[in-house]
């Protein structure tokens, strides 16, 4: 059978995907993207615990991380339309109201 | 190596893969369906630790509703193909050591510590990943956090309702 290790490390390689595609792209929703497979990176190592260690906490956890997705995910597309309303675009570059 | 290892190394290349082509497509639209494909590829991860119910959930929620959301979103903008630079190369060179470093970092604490990790999965597996010793869990020991998901998805309903209406009367 395959080891703890090895989930976990696919799991890191996905994490660092995900953070690059933070650091790296411009486009709002493609960054919210990437942080949804952060947090699936995430998710796969509280299932592979839970599984190996043999305790369902890990479980409800991924359930309530997704929950939270969800949630996530309907605020912050909600905000980038009534960005994209104001700036009509939804480059994270344009959003410079902050600076002083 | 047997069938256990080949499928999950299988499963493994089509996330990674997938994940990089979501970072690497220049229109949203691909990127989002690279995502649904890494989402399917990982609930196919957790089918091989025996997490059935979280399978199915990862794929009804998460490539289901979420990944429609956000596909919903990108059409109903009409965005334009992004420029793809990773910017001067000074941030280009400061990112890339950035997820290096994350990657090693993890990585080296994997290592670290693999000798106090269980060599093998539970004989309990099997039955844990099911709907119903989730759902006793879910409805016992987490009965006070199952509650306040609940408003929290509701919350969430009425914000972005409200952001996402025209003018606030």
């Amino acid at each position: 059978m395959t080891s703890l290790t090895n989930y976990l490390l696919v799991s890191a390689a996905l994490f660092a995907i995900g953070a690059a595609g933070v650091f790296f792209r411009r486009n709002a929703i493609i960054i919210f993207m990437c942080v949804e497979l952060m947090l699936n990176a995430v998710n796969l190592t509280l299932i592979a615990f839970s599984q190996f260690l043999g305790d369902h906490s890990g479980q409800v956890l991924v359930f309530f991380v997704m929950t939270v997705a969800a949630a996530e995910a309907a605020v912050g597309l909600a905000i980038v339309i009534a960005i994209y309303r104001n700036k009509a675009s939804t480059e994270v570059d344009t959003l410079n109201l902050l600076k002083g | 190596m047997n069938w256990g290892e080949i499928v999950f190394w299988v499963l493994s290349a089509g996330a990674i893969v997938s994940a990089l082509l979501m970072v690497t497509r220049k229109s949203a639209v691909s990127s989002a369906l690279s995502l649904v494909m890494t989402f399917c590829f990982l609930a196919g991860l957790y089918l091989t630790l025996q997490a059935q119910f979280l399978a199915i959930v990862q794929v009804a929620v998460y490539a289901g509703a979420i990944m429609v959301l956000v596909l919903f979103v990108i059409m109903l903008l009409n965005l334009k193909e992004e420029r793809l630079t990773l910017g001067t190369d000074r941030k280009a060179l400061i990112g890339t050591l950035g997820v290096i470093a994350i990657f090693a970092q993890i990585a080296a604490i994997i290592f670290a510590n693999s000798n106090g990790l269980p060599p093998a999965i539970s004989a309990k597996a099997a039955e844990l990943g099911t709907v119903e010793s989730v759902g006793m869990s879910l409805y016992s020991s987490f009965a006070f956090p199952f509650e306040m998901a609940s408003v929290i998805l509701i919350v969430s309903a009425v914000g972005a309702i409200v952001l996402a209406k025209k003018k606030l009367r």
